[in-house]
């Protein structure tokens, strides 16, 4: 009785869904390419592909929960490369050259808080508006123009681990999803981020400081942009102010696959998780079938409606 | 009775919502060139009547008839090419499309599918000069006018078409003095012209300067009708109130403790514009008075989410202007009486709405643990008997009631010393409310202190033990339940006892 409560609870999440498309998805492409896709090789492959997007996409869920949107995060990304690249250039350290390029995206996203909330402008045009300026300054620190650099150790972040299964930046990556998820559950903060998303009249009733909620998840979401930033450079080993272009929107499809709702109040990191690895393990599996790209560009986009379209069956039932 | 036919007839109309009669058995006739006024206290069933006459609903009974023809709309649209329009309490407009947009909106002559602009300035011109108008400006944006510019807008296109029954849903409700009797003029021009207007209103003023005749509604029926001239407002007040007290309220013992919310001379940005108060612990404080006197705006005030402009609020020893937070650190909660836009986050559980405004001691250090969320509200939904699944589950899935009663643990899990509750009963079943009766009346035991909005006044007079009416913005003089009466709070709350007095 009660292991039957559990297996009907853990139906009920959010995540489940997205997980069981994950998995069939997985065992589609195992069954039909068993030599190749199903190496064990290749899950580290795709875990490594993912991390970008993963990173982004914790930051993206809390925006997206607590009723937000960030469009620059493609753009920040890029900012980010720059930025390690051109202090590894300047003779800065790989750990400094790292910081530096966090703590800039920390700043737009202060920046990003502060405008959405004193200015009460609608989050969609200031982060239009930042994905373009972001990307001019990528631009304009690199000159137009790639900048090459050793990385100083900082390719060994997403490179072929020598031994374990995964390189330290999948660990990274882990660690800041666990860190995150515990922080929505278990914290005065998560609740807050979920309340302000769900009714900001209510979330002020109850004495919630909203705007201080919106700016700290502005904030956080620009130190985690600038994260996968480094695990950017990490793969490039360049600074490429033209990088990651679109990268926001694959970003915002993982947290909205795992359940996220666009009008806030719902998500999860688990199901943003999934999300994201769903549409690795799409275009790896596509590749490996030797599928063209915009085949694995039409699946994607209906992997995406599909998963809205039975979160929104899932929850008129339960209604 | 006027000697000929009349224009509108409605005979026996009723309708239900779910287990609520909104409609018993309404009566009306309304005769060509009169303005015919719709009284009755808040809830008695006037909304629901026009909007049955503008289409929007469909009765389930009685029968209605226009110029001796049968009258059945089943849509707005049917019932605008019937003749019968409505302009409405809160305006529908489109703000960004201009004067003559707006006027011809939803009948646009067209050509081939393409818009004929010579007939949109025609329509509207003619339309505008209908209420007296003929002045204002085609292509000004709406939102770019005053709001009464912009009601006569709305009135140019109910008129713009054939208008046989014209309905003003408490149209002076957002006027000034001036522009109330302009209005006035031009409802006086389009009866002489025929048009037959059924004029909503709350204020026996505006009944006796515009009306020919009226029409009283009490609970969803027609309690009196007549000739505005021939009754005093007295007797309207009685036809309006008049019921009898039923046996649903609870009053404990209880004794009065020290001060603990004082108002003085309070005002807000627009509403109250002068509120006085003392409330103690142990003490229920009913404020009566019309939707819209300023008595929600109060509250807000109060618990700071509204700005203050002039006056004092004094909280247990705290004196001055506070936002929420510091309110409910204070131990002051708020019941919003929009449970749905702003008292509830529907999309949550019970457990997160019931200890959203305190979550401290629900986990080791300042964690929240959910099990701890769950237990906690699990506890309040067996005290107020509130029927759910279990904690986790949304508030959506709830009925009405049910919702309520968990807005109301919020207050009681926080601990509230002051609760400020906003029409706590409001669209709730008769079980729920005598919960809620019962739980004021044990808080108040307790050595709690009340604020009580309500437009129902026999819940105020059963429940509380001082009552205070609002009429537009000024609170007036608390006086003992007991010295209260239905009829008194109605000749308060519609302004006719200080018309009296003055």
């Amino acid at each position: 009785m009660n292991a039957l409560k559990r297996v009907t609870g853990l139906t009920r999440r959010a995540w489940f869904g997205p997980l069981v498309a994950l998995v069939c998805v997985y065992a589609l492409f195992a069954i039909l390419k068993p030599d190749t896709f199903a190496r064990a090789s290749n899950l580290t492959t795709m875990a490594r592909q993912t991390v970008v997007v993963a990173i982004a996409a914790v930051g993206a869920t809390l925006v997206i929960v607590h009723g937000g949107i960030d469009l620059s995060v493609g753009s920040g990304v890029a900012l980010a490369t720059v930025v390690i690249a051109s202090l590894l250039k300047s003779g800065h350290g790989p750990i400094a050259s790292s910081l530096a390029g966090i703590a800039v995206l920390g700043a737009a996203g202060l920046a990003t808080g502060a405008i959405v909330t004193r200015m009460k402008i609608a989050p969609f045009i200031v982060t239009l508006g930042s994905m373009s300026i972001l990307r001019g300054v990528a631009k304009g620190v690199a000159d137009e123009q790639k900048i090459d650099v050793d990385p100083h150790g900082l390719d060994a972040l997403l490179a072929v681990p020598e031994h374990g299964p995964f390189p330290m930046g999948v660990w990274i990556a882990i660690a800041i999803a666990v860190f995150f998820a515990a922080v929505l559950r278990y914290t005065r903060f998560g609740r807050h981020v979920f309340a302000v998303g769900s009714n900001e009249a209510t979330a002020r009733l109850c004495g919630v400081e909203v705007d201080r909620v919106r700016i700290a998840v502005y904030a956080i979401a620009g130190l985690l942009a600038g994260i996968a930033g480094v695990m950017e450079f990490s793969t490039l080993t360049v600074g490429d102010p033209t990088d990651s272009i679109g990268l926001e929107l694959e970003v915002i499809a993982a947290v909205v696959i795992g359940g996220a709702s666009l009008s806030g109040g719902e998500g999860t990191i688990a199901g943003s998780m999934i999300g994201a690895l769903l549409m690795t393990v799409i275009k790896t599996g596509g590749t490996h079938l030797g599928l063209p790209n915009w085949v694995q560009e039409i699946v994607t986009g209906a992997i995406i409606l599909a998963a809205v379209a039975i979160d929104r069956a899932r929850k008129s039932r339960t209604r | 009775m006027s000697e000929g036919a009349a224009r509108l007839s409605i005979r026996g109309v009723a309708r239900a919502f779910g287990a609520t009669k909104a409609l018993v058995s309404v009566d009306l006739e309304a005769c060509a060139g009169e303005v015919h006024a719709v009284v009755g206290e808040n809830g008695a069933g006037k909304s629901t009547l026009m909007k049955i006459l503008a289409g929007a609903i469909t009765p389930d009974a009685g029968e209605m008839a226009l110029d001796g023809a049968a009258f059945r709309p089943r849509s707005p649209l049917e019932a605008r090419a019937a003749g019968v329009a409505i302009v409405s309490q809160e305006l529908a407009l489109c703000a960004h499309m201009t004067v003559a947009e707006n006027v011809t909106l939803g009948r646009e002559p067209s050509r081939f599918g393409v818009i004929d602009r010579a007939e949109v300035t025609r329509i509207a011109r003619a339309a505008l000069a209908d209420v007296g108008r003929a002045d204002l400006p085609l292509d000004a944006r709406v939102g770019d006018l005053p709001i009464a510019e912009q009601q006569l807008v709305e009135i140019a296109r109910a008129l713009a078409g054939e208008c046989r029954v014209l309905i003003l849903d408490e149209p002076t409700s957002s006027l000034g003095r001036g522009d109330v009797e302009r209005l006035f003029d031009r409802v006086r021009r389009l009866k002489e012209r025929g048009a037959t207007i059924l004029y909503i209103s709350h204020f026996l003023e505006e009944v006796r300067a515009i009306g020919d005749r009226f029409t009283v509604l009490r609970d969803g029926a027609t309690s009196a009708t007549g000739n505005v001239a021939d009754v005093t407002d007295a007797d309207i007040v009685r036809a309006m109130a008049g019921r009898p007290a039923s046996a649903l309220f609870v009053r404990g013992e209880r004794t009065r403790g020290e001060a603990i919310l004082t108002l003085s001379d309070l005002a807000g940005v627009a509403k109250p514009s002068r509120a006085s108060l003392v409330l103690h612990r142990g003490e229920v404080l009913g404020i009566a008075g019309l939707v819209g006197a300023g008595r929600t705006e109060m509250l807000r005030a109060i618990f700071g989410l509204d700005a203050v402009t002039r006056g004092t609020i004094r909280v247990k020893s705290w004196s001055g202007a506070a936002r929420p937070p510091l309110r409910l650190a204070q131990g002051v909660g708020l019941l919003s009486e929009d449970r749905k836009a702003e008292g509830l986050a529907l999309s949550m559980s019970i457990a997160d709405n019931v200890t959203l405004s305190h979550l401290d001691g629900l986990g080791p250090w300042r964690f929240v643990l959910p099990s701890r969320q769950d237990a906690a509200a699990s506890k309040w939904m067996g005290e107020l008997a509130i029927k759910a699944r279990d904690a986790s589950q949304a508030v959506i899935d709830l009925s009405g009631g049910n919702q309520q009663k968990v807005a109301l643990a919020r207050l009681l899990h926080h601990d509230v010393d002051v609760a400020l509750l906003d029409e706590p009963t409001r669209g709730i079943d008769v079980a729920s409310k005598q919960q809620i009766y019962t739980l004021i009346s044990r808080l108040a035991s307790d050595g709690k202190a009340i604020l009580f909005v309500s437009s129902y006044l026999p819940e105020l007079l059963g429940v509380c033990d001082r009552i205070a009416v609002m009429c537009r913005g000024v609170l007036g003089e608390a006086k003992p339940a007991s010295e209260w009466t239905e009829h008194a709070l109605l000749e308060e709350a519609t302004g006719l006892a200080r018309e009296r007095a003055s």
